[in-house]
């Protein structure tokens, strides 16, 4: 096993992305900026989309079913019971700090409650929004 | 030789199966994607919960998975697969159950080893707001993370300890 260590550590670090969650807050807003060149990120549009019920999934019909209407607070999945821990930054400083990951949860958690894939201005809101906190 | 010297081996075999029941820790080997996967949304399941067979079936179906898509990549999907075949439990030791009906994933918490573990719990206690799902162990098992299921950590919903 000690022999492992130095190869996961290698592993680790060319998987992970290490960045800051305004690093990734500003990808996304340069991607929607190419489309519409006067976008803004909101964190007030991240807070809609946040608690809005979408409805495509009656068990987890919006963002805050699984991660509770505050992100700074921990949540627990509606169908598994399992402790979800914060996902704002300031609550948990894991958030928003690997860019495959942050794509990797988007993609499956907006083809779950959104039932499509999320824009990178929804992205850009959302993120402003769990930055921001309630 | 008196009767406790002969009965001294008999009773550590007896120690060791004990133990092994209510110790359920990972075995090595697991690919970190076990963790960061399967671990993200339910906890990393001991392998040996279901047969070699049912996790195969889980891991054929992993786009309708209980409700939710969990598809990953095929070199992913495969290395977690052989992880959990390679340390799957013994058929004749769960017993029948795990496979449910035809068109339907198997489930860990259907097997006959599964039932009869639990067969003291009330139904309450499974439809308990902090426990939701027979699946989410670390409800009442407080240290089902790190793979140890004894008896004196488990604290059932609303905190009583669990008592026989």
């Amino acid at each position: 096993m000690k022999a492992l260590i130095p190869v996961l550590i290698g592993l680790f670090a060319v998987t992970a992305q290490a960045a800051t969650p305004n690093e990734i807050l500003a990808g996304y807003r340069a991607e929607a900026a190419k489309s519409n060149p006067r976008y803004q990120s909101s964190a007030e549009l991240g807070a809609q989309l946040y608690t809005h019920p979408f409805g495509v999934s009656a068990k987890m019909p919006s963002c805050s079913s699984c991660h509770s209407d505050d992100p700074a607070r921990g949540g627990s999945h509606v169908v598994t019971g399992k402790a979800i821990q914060p996902l704002a930054p300031a609550a948990n400083a894991e958030r928003f700090s690997d860019l495959a990951k942050v794509e990797k949860w988007f993609r499956r958690n907006c083809g779950e409650v959104l039932g499509r894939e999320c824009s990178a201005a929804e992205k850009a809101d959302f993120i402003s929004f769990v930055m921001r906190g309630r | 030789m008196n009767a406790t010297h002969m009965l001294a081996p008999l009773f550590s075999i007896f120690l060791a199966c004990a133990a092994q029941a209510d110790d359920l820790r990972l075995p090595a080997g697991a690919p970190p994607a076990f963790q960061s996967e399967c671990g993200a949304c339910h906890l990393a399941f001991p392998p040996r919960l279901l047969a070699a067979e049912d996790w195969r079936r889980v891991m054929a179906g992993l786009d309708r998975h209980y409700g939710d898509n969990a598809s990953l990549d095929a070199p992913t999907r495969r290395a977690i697969e052989a992880y959990l075949v390679e340390n799957a439990g013994k058929p004749r030791k769960l017993g029948p159950g795990g496979t449910a009906a035809p068109g339907e994933a198997p489930r860990l918490t259907a097997t006959a080893w599964f039932k009869r573990k639990h067969h003291e719990v009330p139904p309450a206690s499974w439809r308990h707001a902090e426990v939701r799902s027979p699946a989410n162990c670390a409800a009442c098992h407080k240290q089902a993370a790190s793979g140890s299921y004894r008896e004196r950590e488990i604290v059932m919903p609303g905190g009583r300890r669990w008592q026989d």
